[in-house]
């Protein structure tokens, strides 16, 4: 016991994991100390939950070794990693939504007592959370939390099984602004109490503000490690991260604008609750423009994306697509006018996961000759892509499932933005979950592709990257478009303003 | 020794066939151990049931083809709606329903006896596609539009279907007030081997029929239709995501729809063989379930057209040669223990079993 100050809590040596071709953790090392929070940075695909996953137990590696406490371990599964008081938050929360919060908790325990008395149960499950300090009701339906609230119910359950080691994959990936800084409020305290937590993150600000040390991930291995990540630059870590200097600067160039490809008038569309979501819409989106969405979540953006798209009706309104009336047109009529559709959801909806990338790719093309199905000439085609955006796959034969998300999302840009049928491009939260090469690839490929003449809508949380891309910045707010401005005439903060309904614009519809 | 599961990335087609030919065998032998325990010869057994279905020369193959038609019809209208994730487990009520309609064309609704055999069967065959199409298409109706679970409708439907036959056999068809109705007139008979018997007398006897070659057509088309039609394209994307088909354009329901009535249809068709190819009339339990079997066929063929034709071949083998031995229900015995390896076998394609070396500590 006495020497456990000098000994690492974990340490992980020469770690390989390796899925079929792709090699994806080479000969890892990793400490942990106790009472720190260390980051695990990387790009999307850096190996970085692959090396997480192993040392929770999840995957089996193929080389090295893992010790915890100075013990040599070798995990058969998650529980044999919990035992040994290891465990793992993961990024998709794994709750039953139908149950309560103490009932899910309780389903991660060790032993299931034979009988369990709720009210003592759901006691004791609110004592803990209130000793650690999360904020958490224990009676409350999983279903009925946010997504903050659910993650803090993860922590939770991870926690009472008396996990000393807490991996954390990507937790902000899901929370609003306001909602991360609560977590690291709730991290720091837990590292006080003396876990070691892993924050596996591509996030160059927050692990600045919260690590205690960064161990930075490329390809697979571990190419650098930093100890006072406070006195190094967001592009010092960006630098090792992607291996050379990246420009975060994008070619913008000043639209050459074309003919209206979209338009909207006095559109309204329902959610899926039957409220009114969109009101009374108008908006007009030349060729050569990137018009952006700024707005709160829920404030019908995805539900005017939709009607656009063909994918919910609209109520009254009228849609215009490239000169034609495409109010009563299908969703397989409007994308033969040339509209594409980037989705939010790139796993299901934006691809279909068992099909291959070639497949994936193809689900533009494959009606270009008639009735039968010709895949073969495809495979060309499939191969260029791959090759234009550096796609990490095996092969045109791999399924989609199987890539990583940044090349997911690489695969949907490929096929929706392609420059001589994309003539009206909707994308929404392009870049959400990649890393920062990922990202600024993504955004020069939308800014390329209104280069080529085609009109963007673009909705997305990020408002940084909203007023970076857009020709325009229509501002929503309740179904509404609230103000209009140009690029570079409004800030952040004035913006910001406009989207929470504040400072109503006196002539609705148009900027200054 | 330490056993370790690992998830597949990718199986090949190859290991999945070969998984499937290991499954046979290892329920051959699990079975056969079940026949020993039941003190009945294992090889005995099994000598007869084969010879009886495949080795015992022309006659064997020839009644292993007659009941090969009806599973094969039936899989590939199963293996088409699990394609899309629609669990149409209702093949034998859509078979039912084929069956009296053809029945209804051949025996009540046309002069059939007087008009060409041709015109007869094919008028049969479109019966008993829109029959079962419709049966079927009720519950893809309410699937689509009420989202209605169509494993209970399909199964429910079967038992609709049944008495609704009884109806028509025991009464309103019923030929004397037996469970049958009168022998359809030659001309809705489908030519069997036996049938050219007298230039070739090797043939006689043998009752083979003409649908054989109607299954091997519907399942040629069924692949052409899967593997290299946008339609088939369209259905698998649907099948793995719902969401990602409404995105590419697919009108869900509709599609949803389209499927079961095709489904429906090849299990109708299925039912008009039966009738037009062996009974010759419709009668009481003239199926001994061909569409609830045809569900493990489609399994068995891992929803491979051609692999639902080995399914129902082997399948087939089993019903025939297994009412050559005692006791009677071995035949049942072995389809179980087929099922149950072939589902254990896909547990082994989709991970990997290893032996973990039992490493020391450092």
């Amino acid at each position: 016991m006495s020497g456990e100050a000098d000994t690492p809590k974990v340490r992980l040596r020469g770690l390989s994991k390796r899925f079929g071709e792709l090699l994806a953790v080479d000969a890892a090392d990793l400490e942990l100390r106790g009472r720190e929070i260390h980051a695990l940075l990387g790009e999307n695909g850096a190996g970085k939950s692959t090396l997480m996953s192993m040392l929770a137990g999840l995957y089996r590696p193929d080389g090295g070794t893992i010790e915890v406490d100075g013990r040599r371990c070798s995990f058969q599964s998650p529980r044999d990693a919990m035992a040994a008081s290891v465990g793992m938050v993961h990024q998709h929360f794994m709750l039953v939504p139908t149950l309560t919060v103490w009932e899910n908790v309780l389903l991660g325990a060790e032993r299931l007592p034979w009988v369990v008395r709720p009210g003592q149960a759901a006691l004791e499950v609110q004592r803990a959370a209130d000793d650690l300090g999360l904020r958490v009701d224990a009676r409350a339906l999983v279903s009925d939390l946010g997504v903050g609230e659910q993650q803090r119910v993860e922590i939770l359950r991870v926690l009472m099984r008396g996990a000393r080691v807490m991996i954390l994959d990507e937790p902000t990936a899901v929370l609003s602004p306001g909602e991360s800084e609560a977590l690291f409020v709730t991290l720091r305290a837990l590292c006080e109490q003396g876990c070691a937590l892993v924050l596996i993150s591509h996030k160059l600000e927050e692990v600045r503000r919260l690590a205690h040390r960064v161990t930075v991930m490329r390809r697979g291995r571990v190419v650098g490690s930093f100890d006072a990540p406070r006195a190094v630059t967001a592009e010092d870590l960006a630098a090792a991260m992607v291996g050379r200097e990246v420009s975060l600067e994008l070619q913008r160039e000043v639209p050459a604008l074309g003919d209206v490809r979209l338009g909207l008038s006095r559109l309204q569309v329902r959610s899926d609750r039957g409220l009114a979501a969109v009101n009374d819409l108008s908006l007009e989106v030349r060729g050569g423009e990137l018009v952006g969405l700024a707005g709160v979540a829920g404030n019908g953006q995805v539900e005017l994306m939709e009607a656009v798209a063909g994918l919910r009706r609209a109520e009254a309104g009228e849609v215009l697509l490239c000169g034609a009336a495409a109010t009563r047109l299908s969703a397989r009529q409007r994308i033969a006018l040339g509209l594409r559709y980037v989705p939010e959801d790139r796993t299901h909806t934006g691809t279909a996961p068992s099909l291959s990338v070639l497949e994936n790719l193809a689900l533009r093309r494959y009606r270009d000759r008639g009735r039968w199905l010709r895949l073969a000439p495809l495979e060309a085609h499939c191969r260029r892509q791959i090759e234009r955006l550096n796609i990490a796959t095996s092969g045109p034969d791999q399924a989609a499932r199987l890539l990583s998300g940044g090349n997911l999302q690489k695969l949907v840009l490929a096929r929706e933005l392609e420059p001589e049928r994309a003539r009206v491009i909707l994308a929404l939260h392009p870049t959400r979950g990649l890393d920062a090469r990922a990202t600024a690839q993504v955004r020069q490929l939308l800014l390329d592709a209104r280069g080529d003449g085609a009109a963007i809508l673009l909705w997305s949380e990020d408002l940084d990257e909203v007023l970076a891309l857009s020709d325009r910045v229509a501002v929503m707010h309740a179904g509404r478009i609230v103000r209009v401005v140009r690029h570079g005439e409004a800030d952040l903060a004035t913006i910001g303003r406009w989207m929470t309904g504040g400072d109503p614009a006196p002539e609705a519809g148009h900027a200054t | 020794m330490r056993l370790e599961l690992r998830p597949r990335l990718y199986v090949s087609p190859a290991r999945s066939a070969l998984s499937t030919a290991a499954s046979v065998v290892v329920a051959l032998v699990l079975g056969g151990l079940l026949l020993w325990a039941a003190g009945v010869d294992p090889l005995a057994a099994y000598r007869a049931i084969f010879d009886a279905s495949l080795l015992g020369g022309a006659y064997a193959l020839s009644d292993t083809t007659v009941k090969t038609i009806p599973l094969l019809l039936c899989g590939l209208g199963c293996a088409l709606a699990f394609r899309a994730r629609l669990w149409n487990v209702g093949a034998e009520g859509q078979l039912l329903l084929g069956a009296w309609a053809a029945t209804g064309v051949a025996s009540f609704w046309l002069p059939a006896a007087s008009l060409p055999s041709p015109l007869v069967l094919l008028l049969m065959g479109i019966a008993a596609v829109v029959a079962g199409a419709l049966w079927a298409g009720i519950a893809g109706a309410l699937r689509a539009h009420l989202e209605v679970n169509e494993i209970i409708s399909t199964l429910m439907l079967v038992y609709v279907a049944q008495k609704l036959i009884n109806y028509f056999v025991f009464g309103a068809w019923s030929e004397g007030g037996f469970p049958l109705t009168p022998l359809f007139p030659e001309s809705a008979h489908l030519p069997r081997l036996a049938d050219w018997a007298e230039r070739f007398p090797s043939l006689s006897g043998l009752t083979a029929h003409l649908g054989i070659v109607v299954g091997l057509l519907a399942c040629g088309l069924v692949w052409l239709l899967l593997k290299r039609s946008v339609w088939g394209f369209e259905l698998r994307v649907l099948g793995d995501s719902p969401p990602a088909a409404r995105y590419i354009g697919l009108s869900v329901p509709r599609r949803m729809l389209a499927t079961m009535l095709i489904s429906g249809g090849l299990a109708g068709l299925a039912g008009m063989l039966e009738v037009a190819g062996v009974v010759h009339r419709l009668q009481d339990r003239f199926s001994p379930g061909y569409g609830f079997v045809a569900i493990a066929v489609a399994w068995l063929g891992r929803l491979n057209p051609w692999g639902v034709l080995l399914g129902a071949f082997l399948f087939a083998a089993l019903l025939v040669g297994a009412k050559e031995v005692q006791p009677g229900g071995i035949s049942m015995m072995l389809q179980g223990v087929v099922m149950l390896t072939v589902v254990a076998g896909d547990f082994l394609l989709r991970y990997e079993v290893r032996r973990l070396e039992e490493r020391t500590g450092a």
